[in-house]
């Protein structure tokens, strides 16, 4: 009787700070959430209420969209995270699979070779980066971005696939070559598709850094045309900082892609982190 | 492994047919990463050695590092940002990694209701980007909207409000504040992930022992989930002595006030790109760059040679 009542006692107290947290998590979130909906009358006085129809206003978004190209960002944002995820999941599979299928004299070496830009962040090489671009005259162009992206991707994509490709049977890719399969169509037509959960959990991983990120964009391809949604964001409010609907609803802008992609793929990503795929 | 390669051709000498598939394999993301990643790492490590010497590139030696830890100017806000850059560093082991730990801790109660709904909660703020996460901070601690007093007025703090980011003593501690509220996530995830890996078998045996509860997390659990907490500590690590975007973006490129904020990647930004009359250069980014490569380098190799060899891992 006394330990049941303990752990009731225990388990209200766990929830008690479990949701204390969720609201430090997610109040921020959900303020500028609301206040973008707001006129500038109601942000200032009573900034916790919810939007009603006295106090409903979309003039932020109305700014938003008239002086920045937004919609332009988001192209450039999708494009640039789209292309470099699928080089750095095609390239990274193909990689790891070489590394985790056949035997070679280097293989340990090329492994560890390629595993090193896990701990050493390419931002350290921005200086030569950016003289090696400014050559090859990629400034101001999404295809630096991708480059930079899918380099950046690469070591851990192939780290986490090499793992899962180890566990892929080998009877059913000798079956294959008994077939008459050449190893290109074991690795596109059997490991593959084998492999998918695995590269849905890297391009998750692969995805959000390259969204958020804000230093390349801005010392690549800080040009009008190619800014990236983070860059168009971070340029728009430093101009419009006493603008706060217009400030309000760009950040919300920025959150909502986000959001709802996290609410589609938190099930694989969270899968993904806790079946150790990081480790 | 192959069937192909089971022989070891030291032993049976038979010539094989070259297997180009391997390189075909390797060849992409070998050629990328080392075109992108390596050879500009190892050119910025180089240019660290080289300065413009009457509008030519010369080989100085190790003069610019000279230059960087003795220069009055220059020496005074490298040891500012490195001072700060540990600072913030501290900050997270202290905050954010046992907040991290005990919010894992809770939602691997066992029978734990809504443990998804919370997990998927307390993860967002890690989704979002730096520039986001700073300025809607920047916005609630602002004493113009009021948000951050009149909260602390609820709980008849009001008192203690001061607008923090702009105050010099204060600035840093806020920034690392914000930075650990975005980033709480990662520890949490993967102390959980540690947590949920430890076999129920080894928790009956403590629960036989009359060990629970509290003394069953201190004595059981986290000694087991120690290399997890060596793995976030070196991502912390990392990840903090290549920050960047939230400084930029809560105190600009200045990291203001005063420089009070100043870490090593705003330092370099500033000095590789120039800001308002300072020019830019590109031997002293490089040598910058080269210094935190080497901090990294330190602490990465720390953590693989000494601390993770010395660590027990247990088998199941």
């Amino acid at each position: 009787m006394a330990t049941a009542r303990t752990s009731y006692l225990r388990a209200g107290l766990i929830h008690v700070a479990l949701v204390s947290y969720t609201l430090i998590a997610l109040f921020p979130v959900f303020l500028t959430l609301i206040n973008s909906f707001k006129s500038r009358n109601a942000i200032f006085r009573e900034p916790m209420a919810i939007p009603t129809p006295s106090t409903f206003s979309l003039v932020g978004y109305e700014t938003v969209l008239k002086q920045g190209d937004f919609i332009g960002y988001f192209q450039n944002s999708l494009i640039v995270t789209v292309v470099s995820i699928a080089f750095v999941l095609l390239f990274g599979a193909m990689a790891a699979f070489a590394l985790s299928e056949y035997r070679f004299r280097g293989n340990l070496l090329m492994g560890l070779y390629l595993a090193l830009g896990i701990m050493i962040p390419i931002r350290l090489g921005t200086v030569a980066i950016l003289q090696g671009m400014v050559a090859a005259g990629l400034v101001n162009t999404l295809t630096a971005l991708v480059l930079v992206y899918t380099a950046q991707g690469l070591p851990l994509a192939i780290f986490i696939l090499s793992e899962f490709m180890r566990t892929v049977s080998d009877d059913l890719k000798n079956a294959g070559r008994i077939d008459g399969l050449s190893e290109y169509a074991i690795f596109f037509r059997l490991v593959l598709p084998l492999v998918r959960p695995a590269m849905a959990t890297v391009a998750v991983f692969t995805m959000i850094p390259i969204w958020n990120d804000l230093w390349f964009p801005l010392i690549l391809a800080p040009g009008e045309e190619t800014k990236t949604v983070t860059l168009g964001a971070q340029m728009f409010i430093g101009q419009f900082v006493t603008n706060w609907n217009a400030v309000l609803s760009a950040l919300s802008l920025a959150i909502l892609p986000v959001l709802v992609l996290y609410v589609i793929f938190s099930r694989q990503l969270i899968r993904g982190i806790t079946s150790g795929a990081v480790k | 492994m192959s069937d192909i390669d089971t022989a070891d051709p030291e032993i049976a000498p038979i010539k094989r047919p070259v297997r180009w598939h391997i390189l075909v394999f390797l060849a992409p993301a070998f050629l990328v990463y080392t075109a992108i990643m390596i050879l500009p790492l190892i050119e910025t490590l180089r240019l660290s050695l080289y300065n413009l010497v009457d509008g030519e590139t010369v080989f100085v030696g190790l003069a610019n590092f000279v230059t960087l830890f003795s220069d009055p100017r220059l020496a005074a806000n490298f040891w500012n940002a490195l001072g700060n850059n540990l600072i913030f560093f501290v900050i997270h082991m202290l905050v954010q990694n046992p907040i991290g730990v005990a919010l894992a801790a809770m939602l691997s109660v066992s029978k734990l209701r809504f443990a998804t709904f919370y997990r998927t909660a307390i993860f967002v703020p890690t989704l979002l980007s730096f520039v986001i996460v700073g300025f809607i901070w920047k916005l609630i601690l602002s004493p113009i909207w009021g948000i951050a007093p009149s909260m602390m007025d609820w709980v008849g703090l009001k008192w203690m409000f001061a607008p923090w980011l702009g105050k010099p003593e204060s600035a840093l501690i806020t920034v690392s504040l914000i930075s650990v509220w975005q980033y709480v996530g990662i520890p949490m995830m993967l102390i959980y992930a540690a947590l949920l890996n430890i076999p129920d078998e080894v928790l009956e045996a403590a629960e036989c022992d009359g060990i629970t509860g509290w003394s069953q997390f201190w004595k059981i659990k986290l000694p087991l989930i120690l290399p997890s907490i060596g793995i976030i500590s070196i991502l912390t690590f990392v990840g903090n002595f290549n920050a960047f975007d939230l400084i930029y973006t809560v105190q600009g490129a200045l990291a203001g006030p005063d420089g009070s904020t100043d870490i090593l990647g705003t330092l370099l930004y500033r000095t590789f790109f120039g800001f308002q009359n300072q020019m830019g250069d590109r031997s002293m980014g490089a040598t910058i760059a080269t210094v935190m490569f080497l901090i990294i380098l330190a602490g990465v190799s720390l953590y693989l040679f000494v601390i993770q060899r010395r660590m027990r891992r247990y088998q199941f």
